[in-house]
């Protein structure tokens, strides 16, 4: 026994080995500081139902109310039309990623106000790393709450091909990426999780209200068509529209290349702007 | 193990521009126990976030293990384990993750992070708890996990910025049982900063900085015998009166007689012939108790700092 630890206590001692290379360094930081967020989501279960609630109160009292008056909406891929119910189901599931991204951001504001962002920000891996791992973190929890609402899609009436669930994921994720990176964007300068609260309320439903998600976009005056398409989660919730019911009202280029846009500016933004903060 | 040469770092604001450290150098040889000691918004931390690279210096340079700090922090900071003044684990996480997190985020390999981490949790005596939520700790248990995880990536150089803060007695003498051990087995350098001053006693060198300036450095011995060999405490009904009295009788002692209530204290004016019973037989006021003892940190704190670092109150220090 005592030899044993005579042994390990030597392993303590000598010279530093050399570190490896940065890439390296910064890909396991990345999938570490990703896996973490994940575990904690994990174990933050009730927070997880809990967000389940607000989407369904959506969907089924505000889309339940208002639905005998609204009349067809548009019509489907497979040729019927489409109820407002099932019209709100892609702007809700979007709302679910938007929520659910953004307070992301008071992940990291959080980890500062508990000190965990030190231990991080001491460890040898670049601060790109940190942000990205973040943002990475950030962004699965948000599909994954994304997904729980998803799954209710048989209960509109909506029948999406296999392709069309996986685009579905495909714009979840693009919409979690870019939200959770503003933020973190909000979020780098924070020093307290409460005010980030507030602040993110004033960007939050601002972009919830924009995208589309609760009206259709073609018959909007013109100041408020303006402010819709600077909004990136218009984007997100038309493709998400398109490829659930088939209904849309842009491009699947615009949509795909403004989402795309969006995200790589705010995520480059936070990055940048987290590099320069001490 | 740390060299600082003309350190400095200004903060930049709107109002006028702050200076936190102050033209400071110092060294820490390989091996040695360093306390750097000084009240609140001296420079410490300041410090402290320079050698690990998360503030650039404003002027001069550090270099730790003859590597530039600046030049390359990720190479400085593999060879740092660093226990922060604040709590900084993840308490939603187990102790084994945070051990396990750590150990990846400093690059250590799969094997090494299992066998390092089994053995630091047994000697810190966390074993039992490897898999319980970290917020089910006391602080003390806190602290101890947090002394291994920096200790997880084998570094050359521990940082412990206020170990003990917040800590009941019982754990902080079973937080320095710990680092003492280490030191003994493992023979790292040590750069301590604290607000016990009897636990920077045992080290092998203190510098103190007062207001971002490095004001005395020497041996814990050096420095109490450079102060004075005795320290002389009064009680008095009048304290004002023999304050006058001793200032005017022996002038160098401007500066180093401190007043708590009624408790008057000073060291025995140097250069005199003088034993502290002339002194007192000498006091025309009633003394209703007196007592010598020998300088201690505390003390000499104090009189380069003009402030006690335990009380609330910082200006105990009476100047005229």
């Amino acid at each position: 026994m005592t030899e044993e630890k005579a042994l390990s206590w030597s392993v303590l001692v000598g010279k530093s080995r050399p570190l490896a290379p940065p890439l390296t360094r910064d890909l396991m930081g990345i999938y570490t500081l990703w896996q973490r967020d994940v575990i904690r989501l994990w174990r933050d279960r009730i927070r997880l139902v809990g967000s389940f609630i607000q989407p369904l109160l959506f969907l089924f009292i505000l889309g339940g109310g208002l639905s005998p008056r609204m009349g067809a909406m548009g019509v489907t891929g497979s040729g019927g039309t489409l109820g407002y119910q099932g019209f709100l189901f892609p702007g809700i599931v979007a709302m679910s990623v938007l929520f659910t991204a953004s307070f992301a951001g008071v992940a990291i504001v959080w980890d500062r106000e508990v000190g965990f962002l030190k231990e991080v920000l001491v460890a040898p891996l670049s601060r790109t790393a940190v942000v990205i791992g973040k943002i990475l973190g950030g962004a699965t929890n948000s599909v994954v709450q994304g997904s729980l609402i998803l799954l209710l899609f048989p209960l509109f009436h909506l029948h999406p091909s296999l392709g069309r669930i996986l685009l579905a994921f495909l714009v979840m994720i693009l919409i979690g990426l870019t939200q959770t990176s503003v933020g973190i964007l909000l979020g780098v300068r924070m020093t307290s999780s409460q005010g980030f609260m507030v602040l993110m309320n004033f960007v939050i439903l601002p972009l919830f209200f924009l995208s589309g998600a609760l009206y259709p976009l073609d018959r909007l005056p013109p100041w408020l068509a303006m402010a819709s398409r600077a909004d990136p989660l218009t984007y997100g919730v038309d493709l998400l529209r398109r490829a659930l019911t088939g209904v849309h009202f842009h491009s699947m280029l615009t949509d795909l290349v403004s989402l795309g846009l969006f995200m790589g500016t705010m995520a480059t933004l936070s990055v940048v702007l987290f590099n320069k903060t001490d | 193990m740390i060299e600082a040469r003309h350190l400095s770092k200004v903060y930049k604001a709107r109002k006028g521009d702050r200076t936190a450290v102050d033209d400071i150098s110092f060294t820490v040889g390989e091996g040695e126990f360093f306390s750097f000691l000084g009240p609140n918004g001296a420079g410490k931390t300041t410090t402290i976030q320079m050698m690990v690279a998360l503030l650039k210096p404003t002027k001069g340079t550090i270099t730790i293990d003859s590597l530039d700090v600046v030049a390359s922090p990720h190479e400085v900071r593999q060879r740092i384990g660093i226990i922060f003044q604040d709590p900084s684990l993840d308490d939603r996480l187990t102790a084994w993750e945070n051990l396990e997190f750590h150990g990846r985020l400093y690059g250590i390999d799969a094997e090494s992070r299992r066998t390092r981490g089994n053995f630091l949790l047994e000697v810190l005596g966390l074993a039992d708890r490897k898999d319980d939520l970290v917020r089910t700790f006391s602080g003390g248990m806190k602290r101890r996990l947090e002394i291994a995880r920096g200790l997880l990536h084998a570094p050359r150089l521990l940082i412990l910025d206020e170990p003990t803060l917040g800590l009941d007695p019982h754990s902080r003498r079973s937080v320095w049982e710990h680092i003492h051990r280490v030191r003994k087995e493992v023979g790292m350098t040590v750069f301590l900063t604290t607000h016990y001053l009897e636990e920077a006693d045992s080290s092998d060198r203190v510098a103190i900085i007062n207001g971002g300036k490095i004001v005395a450095e020497g041996t814990p011995d050096r420095l109490k015998k450079d102060l004075s060999s005795e320290m002389l405490t009064l009680e008095t009904n009048t304290p004002e009166k023999v304050i006058t009295y001793l200032l005017e009788s022996y002038p160098k002692l401007s500066g180093m007689i401190r007043k708590e209530e009624e408790i008057v204290s000073f060291p025995m004016p140097s250069g005199e012939a003088l034993s502290p019973w002339d002194l007192l037989r000498a006091l025309p006021f009633p003394i209703r108790e007196a007592s010598v003892r020998r300088p201690n940190l505390d003390d000499v704190f104090i009189h380069y700092t003009g402030s006690e670092l335990k009380g609330q109150t910082s200006e105990k220090g009476v100047r005229p």
